[in-house]
């Protein structure tokens, strides 16, 4: 499973990493997280507004930091 | 001892010690400057943040939360229509970007896959021009009429430059990914009358509550102010209703905040202060405690205040120490120097101020000290404005990235009508007013 962070460098992108690492140690998923900050790479998946949240190549959340009971279920964890 | 990786080190080391071996605090214009500076910091924290920044933060809080942005977005796509695009593009900036990192990909995304240059440059520009934290302390610090000027000058500005931008650089039937937009559903329980009702009263809270006093004692305007605090009570209650109706907070919650400030306002009636401050500490309590919307209302408001109060502090030390306080002036910069280069309306003095604005990086707000400090030295109405006009919407940095996205031709026509337009825009303003 690849996590992809859309985002050119802000705040809130940098906190959806350090997010989606915690939840990663605390589950013990396997996963990698990529960093997109070019921003032509970031538009390739139509989003408009940073931080975006990709898994498998699938935008799952725009413009915000989602839940975590959000990103549990994208991920497929009970 | 391995002199090579220890060098940055050691020249930083060097550094320090050789400004403080230098420091002229034995100058007293020096020290003067650097009291000034915080005093300047002072009087900020004193006579703005509680009324000014806090109310704003919270509103900031609100558009960042409530509005949708999915909604505003579908006009900035390839089929919207052009003139629907450039009006939104030119007002959206106070609701879509707060945070100037998402105007850089939108504007991207706009250029790229939706309605193209001309509404994408337009977006661009009028973003950070119209923030409304900006326009609010713009209002309060440097004045009503400033604060007007400067929406009304951004707004219409960035759609000529936009359409400029547009006229000059014409796309041709590119083969435009007809890939929409990846927009998020959003579950929108609120219908978007409500969400404008709950922020036209804290928009209200926050006009009342800092109206300023008039030059004279009669009139409309000084019968406001001497009534202002009775009437941001008033808004007050619209709020709990608001709060109880439209964001759904507990009726229990929002009636004991409502008692305690209540009980202090009638506790010490001489200091409304300090009930505005129970209110803001009770509402932030009860948002805490409500889980969903109103916890991440109050979250984005306090990221919000992490974010923007530092820097705005370090502006203000910053615009202390280069050109002093309102009252006593003493900056390092001679104020005469100042005046030479800025003072009245001269088109020289407004270009000056204009590509001054366009290179400066300034930090959320901190055009605003600056500005005010130069205008205690004797800087013109009009350059004010061209500064105000120029400046956020641009610096070295940022240019740096729209070259990124449009090309150096593009960005350069971009920047040099903006210094050009924001040169005249102070002229036409410092003339009239």
């Amino acid at each position: 499973m690849i996590i992809k962070i859309l985002g050119v460098g802000c705040q809130k992108c940098k906190n959806l990493d350090k997010l989606m690492l915690t939840i990663r140690d605390r589950y013990n998923l396997k996963y990698e997280v990529q960093k997109v900050t070019e921003l032509d790479d970031i538009m390739e998946y139509g989003i408009l507004m940073t931080p975006g949240l990709v898994i498998n190549e699938e935008v799952k959340s725009v413009g915000k930091i989602p839940k975590e009971k959000e990103i549990l279920k994208w991920l497929g964890v009970e | 001892m391995n002199w090579i990786s220890e060098r940055k080190k050691l020249i930083g080391f060097l550094a320090i010690f050789l400004f403080i071996y230098f420091l002229p605090v034995d100058v007293n214009r020096f020290n003067d400057a650097i009291i000034g500076a915080f005093k300047l910091l002072k009087w900020y924290a004193k006579e703005h943040v509680i009324l000014c920044l806090i109310p704003s933060f919270f509103i900031a809080g609100v558009i960042t939360v409530f509005v949708s942005q999915a909604a505003v977005i579908k006009y900035f796509g390839v089929s919207a229509k052009k003139w629907l695009a450039y009006l939104v593009a030119s007002i959206s900036g106070t609701v879509l970007a707060v945070c100037s990192c998402t105007i850089l990909p939108m504007f991207a995304g706009i250029y790229k896959r939706g309605a193209g240059i001309g509404p994408a440059i337009t977006f661009l520009y009028s973003g950070p021009a119209i923030n409304i934290l900006s326009i609010m302390l713009t209002a309060r610090i440097l004045g009503f009429e400033m604060g007007i000027a400067r929406v009304i000058g951004a707004v219409i500005f960035s759609v000529v430059i936009g359409l400029i931008m547009a006229s000059i650089f014409p796309e041709k039937n590119k083969e435009k990914q007809a890939k929409q937009f990846n927009i998020p559903e959003m579950e929108n329980n609120r219908v978007i009358w409500q969400t404008a009702l709950h922020l036209l009263i804290l928009i209200l809270i926050l006009v009342f509550v800092n109206w300023g006093e008039p030059l004279v004692d009669e009139g409309l305007w000084y019968l406001i102010y001497t009534a202002r605090w009775f009437i941001t009570a008033f808004c007050g209650l619209l709020l709990a209703l608001s709060l109880i109706f439209i964001i759904k907070i507990r009726l229990i919650h929002v009636v004991i905040v409502v008692l305690a400030v209540l009980f202090t306002a009638l506790l010490f009636p001489q200091f409304p202060l300090i009930s505005f401050i129970v209110a803001v500490i009770g509402i932030s309590i009860i948002l805490s405690i409500s889980s969903g919307e109103p916890q991440e209302w109050i979250t984005e408001t306090w990221g919000f205040a992490k974010q923007i109060l530092p820097l705005l502090a370090a502006g203000v030390l910053v615009a202390g120490f280069l050109l002093g306080t309102p009252d006593e002036g003493g900056g390092i910069i001679p104020g005469d120097w100042i005046y030479t280069m800025v003072g009245g309306n001269t088109i020289i003095a407004n270009i000056f101020a204009s590509v001054i604005g366009a290179l400066m990086y300034f930090a959320t707000l901190t055009e605003v000290p600056i500005l005010q400090g130069l205008m205690n030295n004797g800087m013109g109405k009009g350059p004010a404005l061209a500064l105000l006009l120029a400046g956020p919407a641009i610096s070295l940095p940022n240019m740096l990235v729209i070259r990124g996205v449009l090309g150096n031709k593009k960005t350069m026509v971009f920047v040099l009508l903006v210094v050009v337009m924001a040169a005249i825009s102070g002229w036409i303003y410092g003339s009239l007013f």
